[in-house]
């Protein structure tokens, strides 16, 4: 095994895109030929950090119990405002540190059309993947709430620049729903720091007495909340998300679906439960019926859209009412089921676009009417697509289920456990919505075989499509990592299950010394 | 200590003697060699700051004339260097400007000279009479300055607007300070102090601080008294406005600070009040005005009433950390303003000075390295971060929170937002609109270098942020009383 713990590992990670951005920065000459050093470079960097992070989560001990955090980096930057450069994972972070990591050589696979200013196109997604390891890594409030909120620079210039004909309003639309969301929870923040005495998150998270009174918690959660459901993002506050995947570039989409939405429920995990457990545990209610209307709403409205990535941008907000369902059931297995379904959506939403990507590189339509028939001529595609799909539907085997099928059993059976008994009748209507959100799983089988079929089967009606070239040796490529995975862990979801339970305990155990969370086993699977 | 102790007037009369030497000098040389004069009063200017640095060293408790109405201590110091310092990077800048205009005039360096000695003796008054000659100085200068290009029309009306609404806050000052004297019966901000401690309800005095503030407010231009900045902003000459947004500025809020702290800080619940409601509403006006201005020069404007805004906030907080982080707040304001006035200077399209947002059309794919400055400064005046913009923002919001303003807070976290609605407009327009016509190209290197270098401080700034601190902290440390 490689032994990284003795040089600055997450530091390395973080920054090694933002040195692949610079080099790109230097090169000087014939414009085709900084185009294609470019993309070299840029795909080299993101492979790199990503043998880097592989390293990281081999080296990193799963099992440890205490600390909490492993590769911890601290060095003071402000002392009069008490921000201080501070890193460390435990294995929430590195798992989606892995899912970022994997996501960006992907992302930019699926460029191999862009000629628009190539060098600044590869900038900005090193950038951002800097950033995005960045937020995962940080234990400082502030530190994350710095990286938290550069995300949307490089997004803003991604859709603004490289997006579709309604791209501007999209990505002001972006921009400005998540810095609303943002600078509440900034506000929030503030509050904890002054309240605390300190925004170091290893102290925060570890510190009983730290923990405020239930009525400030209130407004902080509230402060919190706004930005994660805008990141999630949640039903009523998810309208920029179909904006601003229809008009992203595919990559765009891929990054935005894979990780960025993960953000919010890392941050509900990180901030929201451990340091406000009393407040989430009352606005349970509140979460349930947010996430069943994202769930049930979200799929009709998928059901009813003639744009391909349209209708998968719907899908991901009713998979991440799963999340939010498995995350407010407090227990362990809605802590496995809501960090399960953040993985597995991850890679099949990002698998999605990319088909979705992979037919719009050849015939610049997005519409299903455009399409049928088109496994007649893209019988790769259609193994790979339908792979997909299937995954999306949760089909056992694949990714999708486990996290679907653990978040169910979560909301279920959190009516029929302890609690205190402050809160035990919020928790009493969990079959009920269990049986609601089950619907949700149903309907997505609904949509999805829909799209599939309108997709690839019938009559080839359209010339155009006669003419399509099946998957490249790149999409092959890309396509065939992703299948692999959604499957290894469909199959084995220990693999997961076992390098995130110790964290998720930390958190379980948190919300249990207040009260509100219950002593289930952890699922045996 | 003689009777007649000028130390602390050295800087002042330096400026003074140099720019009336410059003058003379100007009578005498044709108006092409106006560079020439840029370039001495850049080097006055600068003599001026090591001087006040220089006499601060050497007398770290401060320096003090004519029975303490006029004194040279950390605070004034460090307003003062910044002002020096920002004026002589705007004069370089503006040389160029107009000589590519080929309206350059001699009397445009003396000008400023002239305003920056004002607002220096502005910012050392302690005492009511020193204070208004300071202001009248400055003012009278500014006026001509916003005239400058006087067969321009204009440029005519912003100089004339300026002046009949700066008359009437100086009127209103005026008036405020009589009723102050009549209520007290002295002008010396110490003893005005005593008897603000004593009678911390007296009416009069409340109503003669309120008339002082609108005077104070106006020159900071202040919601509700902001109406002529976007008006004056678009007529002068660019190289005027990037002064105008500087200067008066730091002085205004230099002075405000002095005077809310030193005599009237007994009655800190009373004008508490008035600030955090000037403050939400100047907040709000900057955000909501800015959005739909077409004009660069008009959107800075509103940009910069949005930033008096946060510094309203810091200062109403009346607490240290407040004061430190409307310093802070100021500090990187005049950084980031610069290398925006810089980008607009940069633009001139065969050879006549455009100012339009739509005017920047593209220029990312022609201009790249402005166009990423420019991005940066913008996201930096946005407060996203890790522009130092939002750490200043940030500290802002600490402040309020600290002292039980959380209102204001959230009022003030949601004009940020709304106001960087057009910030961001500015980078699209560069990155994502068809460009139109590049830019009259080179660039003068002072305007790059500004670009760069201010560009390069917001990206930074974090690094920078504890020396700032420790700067503001010293600028605070032999402040009169601080609660």
């Amino acid at each position: 095994m490689v032994t990284v713990g003795a040089w600055p590992i997450l530091s390395i990670l973080t920054f090694m895109p933002i040195a692949g951005a610079v080099l790109i920065m230097l090169l000087r000459g014939n414009p085709l030929r900084v185009d294609q050093a470019s993309r070299g470079i840029a795909f080299l960097t993101t492979l790199i950090t990503f043998v880097l992070s592989v390293c990281l989560a081999l080296d990193f001990d799963p099992a440890a119990t205490a600390p909490q955090f492993q590769f911890i980096e601290k060095i003071m930057l402000i002392p009069t405002l008490g921000i201080s450069y501070h890193l460390g994972v435990d294995g929430i972070a590195v798992a989606l540190i892995l899912l970022t990591t994997l996501l960006m050589p992907i992302a930019l696979l699926a460029s191999q059309k862009i000629s628009l200013r190539v060098r600044e196109y590869m900038i900005a997604f090193l950038v951002l993947e800097t950033v995005i390891i960045g937020t995962f890594c940080a234990l400082d409030m502030i530190m994350f709430y710095v990286f938290f909120e550069s995300v949307l620079i490089p997004m803003f210039l991604i859709i603004a620049i490289w997006g579709g004909p309604r791209r501007i309003y999209a990505t002001f639309k972006f921009f400005l729903f998540t810095l609303l969301g943002s600078v509440l929870m900034l506000l929030a923040m503030v509050a904890i720091y002054l309240k605390t005495g300190t925004s170091d998150m290893t102290i925060l998270l570890t510190e009983d007495k730290l923990i405020l009174t239930k009525d400030v918690q209130m407004w902080l959660w509230l402060g919190f909340f706004a930005s994660f459901a805008v990141k999630m993002p949640m039903w009523p506050v998810h309208t920029w998300l179909p904006d601003a995947h229809v008009e992203a570039p595919t990559a765009g989409s891929i990054i935005l679906a894979g990780v960025l939405l993960k953000v919010g429920d890392y941050g509900f995990m990180r901030f929201s439960l451990p340091l406000l457990p009393e407040a989430s545990a009352t606005f349970v209610p509140f979460v349930w019926t947010l996430s069943l209307i994202a769930i049930v709403y979200a799929s009709l409205v998928a059901l009813v859209q003639e744009d391909m990535k349209k209708m998968i941008a719907y899908s991901s907000v009713a998979h991440m009412g799963f999340v939010t369902l498995g995350l407010f059931s407090f227990n362990m297995y809605g802590l496995q089921a809501a960090m399960f379904q953040m993985i597995a959506h991850g890679l099949i939403s990002s698998a999605l676009f990319f088909c979705v990507g992979v037919l719009y590189d050849r015939t610049h339509s997005r519409a299903i009417s455009t399409y049928g028939g088109v496994v007649n001529v893209m019988p790769k595609f259609a193994v790979f697509f339908l792979f997909m799909t299937l995954s999306a539907i949760a089909v056992p085997g694949t990714a999708g289920f486990v996290g679907e099928f653990l978040s169910l059993l979560a909301s279920f059976n959190a009516s029929s456990t302890p609690f205190k008994p402050d809160y035990a009748s919020i928790f009493a209507w969990g079959q009920t919505v269990t049986f609601i959100a089950a619907s949700g799983m149903v309907l997505s089988a609904a949509y999805m075989l829909w799209l599939y079929r309108r997709v690839m089967y019938g009559e080839v009606t359209n010339s155009e499509v006669s003419t399509l070239k099946d998957v490249n040796r790149y999409e092959f490529i890309a396509l065939f990592v992703l299948g692999a995975v959604i499957l290894c862990l469909g199959l084995n979801s220990s693999l997961l299950t076992e390098y995130i339970s110790p964290s998720l305990e930390h958190l379980n155990a948190r919300m249990l010394s207040h009260g509100v969370s219950n002593v289930a086993p952890i699922p045996a699977l | 200590m003689t009777i007649l102790d000028l130390s602390a007037l050295f800087p002042e009369m330096l400026m003074l003697v140099s720019a009336l030497g410059l003058l003379i000098m100007g009578a005498f040389l044709p108006d092409s060699k106006t560079s020439v004069l840029c370039n001495f009063a850049v080097l006055f200017l600068m003599t001026t700051a090591l001087m006040i640095v220089g006499q601060l060293n050497q007398a770290p408790n401060g320096l003090s004339s004519f029975s303490n109405s006029f004194v040279l201590d950390g605070f004034s110091g460090t307003f003062k260097v910044i002002i020096l310092v920002a004026t002589s990077i705007c004069l370089l800048m503006a040389k160029d400007w107009f000589a590519k205009l080929k309206t350059e005039r001699n009397e445009f360096p003396v000008l400023v000279m002239l305003a920056v000695t004002g607002m220096m003796a502005l910012l050392s008054a302690r005492d009511f009479l020193v204070f208004y000659i300071g202001l009248e100085m400055q003012s009278l200068a500014l006026y001509v300055l916003a005239t400058f290009h006087r067969d321009q029309r204009k440029s005519c009306e912003a100089g004339v607007k300026y002046f009949v609404l700066g008359a009437l806050a100086s009127g209103l000052l005026l008036y405020g300070i009589s009723l102050v004297y009549g209520t007290t019966g002295v002008i010396r901000f110490d003893e005005i102090h005593t008897y603000a401690l004593e009678h911390p309800h007296s009416i009069a005095l409340l109503i003669g601080l309120g008339f002082i503030l609108a005077g104070i407010l106006f020159k900071l231009a202040a919601a509700p008294f902001h109406m002529w900045a976007p008006d004056v902003y678009e007529g002068a000459p660019s190289p005027v406005t990037s002064f105008f947004a500087i200067g008066p500025k730091m002085a205004a809020a230099g002075v405000l600070i002095q005077i809310l702290f030193e005599p009237f800080i007994g009655m800190i619940t009373e004008w508490q009040t008035i600030l955090v409601f000037i403050s939400a509403l100047t907040m709000a006006v900057g955000a909501l005005a800015g959005i739909g201005q077409t004009s660069l020069k008009r959107l800075l404007a509103y940009s910069s009433v949005s930033h008096v805004g946060f510094v309203l906030l810091g200062i109403s907080t009346g607490t240290h950390m407040g004061l430190t982080a409307a310093l802070a707040y100021l500090v990187f304001y005049v950084a980031m303003s610069l290398g925006a006035f810089a980008v607009l200077l940069a633009m001139k399209k065969q050879g006549k000075p455009v100012e339009d947002v739509a005017d920047l059309a593209g220029i990312a794919h022609l201009h790249p390295g402005l166009a990423a400055g420019m991005a940066i400064i913008m996201f930096s005046m946005a407060g996203i971060p890790p522009m130092v913009g939002f750490f200043t923002k940030f500290y802002i919001f600490l402040a309020a929170i600290q002292a039980d303003m959380v209102w204001l807070a959230v009022w003030g976290s949601i004009a940020s937002v709304i106001g960087a609605y057009y910030y961001i407009l500015v980078i699209k327009v560069m990155y994502a609109d068809k460009p139109i016509a590049s830019l009259d190209q080179p660039f003068a290197p002072t305007l790059s270098i500004t670009v760069v270098v201010s560009s390069a401080l917001s990206l930074v700034g974090l690094a920078l942020l504890g020396p700032v601190l420790t700067l503001t902290q010293y600028a605070l440390s032999n402040f009169p009383i601080l609660p």
